[in-house]
């Protein structure tokens, strides 16, 4: 699906923390309505920061952001927490309220902005998009401490649907888990975007395998730059090194962890 | 060593001294700075929509109500050792019916509020910096912030209010405890006179004595969980971040209690000192 429309666009964008070296170094990127676009690049290039940049966590220290057309960085700290409500975000550890249930923290964004809801027009939808993300009802009323890291990223995705937003933000959410997981977590990022059309995904990673599998769209930092933006057939063509190894490194891993998970089936 | 070397070398060290000295004025103040903007935003968004009334209870709960059973020990036993020890000293120059309004002077303007202070903000103070700061290691801050939500006006501000509130209720409970404290020991201990113990507290102590404590409980309420919460907001680096903020949050708010004391002190006594000058 190519839409070509803008749900973001980021132009020039610069940072720096010390006035000195900058984190993002003229970023200039169109993130296009209704893709999934996968940001990758080695560790400290930037990707975080431009993530909290979309999000309006940090300003840039020049250039311009505009999320549907509105430019946030001139957005004061009201406007800001208004217009997040676009948002829905994934974080890498899920990040889930610890003294909340699996439910309260997928009704916590109705709570606060859908105060024309009755508690259990609330609780009914929390426990749509619990089942939607894949959650089984006898983990609702579980504590985040008493979850597994799967279970804590269905409810972070459930979380992060709960206000139907129109932009979905994934960070990192595959590092640190199992090929199975890792497997899980993609097909559910894959179910989720099919089944919400429309939906913009943005998904940060650096692992080449998730973003080949589900991206429409991968944008490769390098340095506080864009290095490539493309279709992920376009990385697999690219004649720059930099790519070329990053690539080539994904494929590698890929292999490694098929011939993993095949003598584990063995065995 | 030549003169010319010796004199580069003390030359060197009033230039790193200074720029020592420098830096740690210009930290000091870039921090108090930070803090009192902190402190300034936390109390004015508790008054912007949408109210966080919910919270503020289940704040004030925690800070008052589970620190009763601390404050009554702590109550108890400072009555206790302090009427004794006021008693010990007065009988020597036979002023030892005047140990009841002492003791209550120095438990209403001083000891009430002090002790309350020091004692909350150990117990509630450290426990909103560790988990504001775990929050934040644990990126929930941010995820508050992706939801819209305002961190500061949904954490802190009901935290910084609870505490305000509660601090005086519960310096008047630990004046009350000390006061039954000293009264245990002097009269059903020490067998002094019962009437004239009452006598002369209600002699010596007026209402504003009790209330100059109070007021500086909430002042000491609003210092230490501006500045745990504050250490709890800025945390970095993990676990280890958490500690580290908790333990400095504590420790600067018991600094602080001691040091605001003395200065809220002078304000009050001021105060009165001009409104008795002005009325005369």
């Amino acid at each position: 699906m190519n839409t070509n429309e803008s749900a973001i666009s980021i132009r020039d964008v610069r940072k720096s923390f010390d006035g000195r070296d900058y984190v993002l170094n003229g970023i200039n990127l169109e993130i296009e309505k209704g893709l999934i676009t996968v940001i990758i690049g080695y560790s400290g290039t930037g990707k975080s920061v431009l993530l909290k940049h979309i999000l309006g966590l940090l300003k840039p220290s020049s250039g311009s952001i505009r999320v549907f057309g509105q430019e946030i960085t001139t957005m004061d700290r009201e406007e800001l927490t208004r217009f997040r409500q676009h948002y829905g975000m994934l974080f890498q550890y899920a990040a889930l309220f610890d003294d909340m249930s699996a439910l309260d923290n997928v009704m916590f964004p109705l709570r606060e902005h859908r105060r024309d809801l009755s508690k259990a027009q609330m609780e009914e939808i929390a426990r749509a998009r619990l089942k939607e993300a894949g959650l089984d009802e006898k983990h609702y009323r579980k504590l985040p401490a008493e979850m597994s890291g799967g279970m804590r990223k269905r409810v972070g995705l459930a979380r992060a649907l709960a206000l139907d937003p129109e932009i979905l933000i994934y960070d990192e959410p595959t590092t640190g888990l199992d090929p199975v997981l890792t497997e899980m977590v993609d097909n559910l990022i894959l179910s989720t975007h099919n089944l919400r059309k429309g939906t913009t995904s943005i998904i940060v990673s650096h692992d080449l395998h998730a973003a080949f599998r589900i991206a429409d769209r991968v944008a490769m930092l390098d340095s506080g730059r864009v290095l490539l933006y493309g279709t992920p057939e376009d990385f697999l063509k690219s004649d720059i090194d930099l790519v070329k190894r990053f690539v080539a490194k994904g494929v590698r891993r890929e292999v490694e962890t098929a011939t993993e998970s095949g003598a584990r089936e063995k065995s | 060593m030549s003169y010319a070397a010796r004199r580069e070398q003390i030359n060197k060290l009033i230039d790193d001294g200074a720029l020592w000295l420098w830096k740690w004025v210009h930290r000091f103040v870039r921090e108090t700075g930070e803090l009192c903007i902190f402190g300034y935003r936390a109390v004015v968004l508790f008054f912007r929509k949408p109210f966080r009334a919910e919270e503020l209870i289940n704040h004030m709960e925690f800070v008052g109500n589970k620190s009763l059973s601390i404050i009554f020990l702590s109550g108890l036993f400072t009555g206790l050792a302090l009427a004794y020890q006021i008693y010990l000293g007065f009988k020597q120059v036979n002023m030892a019916n005047m140990v009841g309004p002492v003791v209550a002077l120095a438990i209403f303007r001083e000891l009430g509020p002090v002790l309350t202070g020091l004692l909350v903000a150990a117990r509630a103070g450290g426990a909103m910096a560790a988990r504001i700061g775990t929050m934040r290691v644990t990126e929930q801050i941010d995820a508050l912030e992706v939801i819209g939500v305002d961190p500061l006006q949904y954490l802190v501000s009901p935290r910084v209010w609870a505490s305000v509130l509660m601090l005086p209720i519960l310096t008047a409970f630990f004046d009350f405890i000390a006061i039954i404290g000293a009264w245990l020991i002097t009269i059903k201990i020490l067998e002094m006179d019962e009437a004239q113990f009452w006598d002369r507290i209600s002699t010596w102590i007026y209402p504003y004595h009790i209330y100059e404590g109070l007021f500086k409980a909430a002042i000491f309420g609003l210092c230490f969980a501006v500045i745990c919460t504050h250490r709890g907001y800025t945390t970095t680096g993990g676990a280890a971040g958490v500690g580290s903020s908790t333990n400095r949050g504590v420790v600067l708010s018991m600094v602080f209690i001691i040091i605001l004391d003395f200065f809220v002190t002078n304000l009050i006594n001021t105060f009165y000192a001009w409104k008795e000058l002005l009325t005369r």
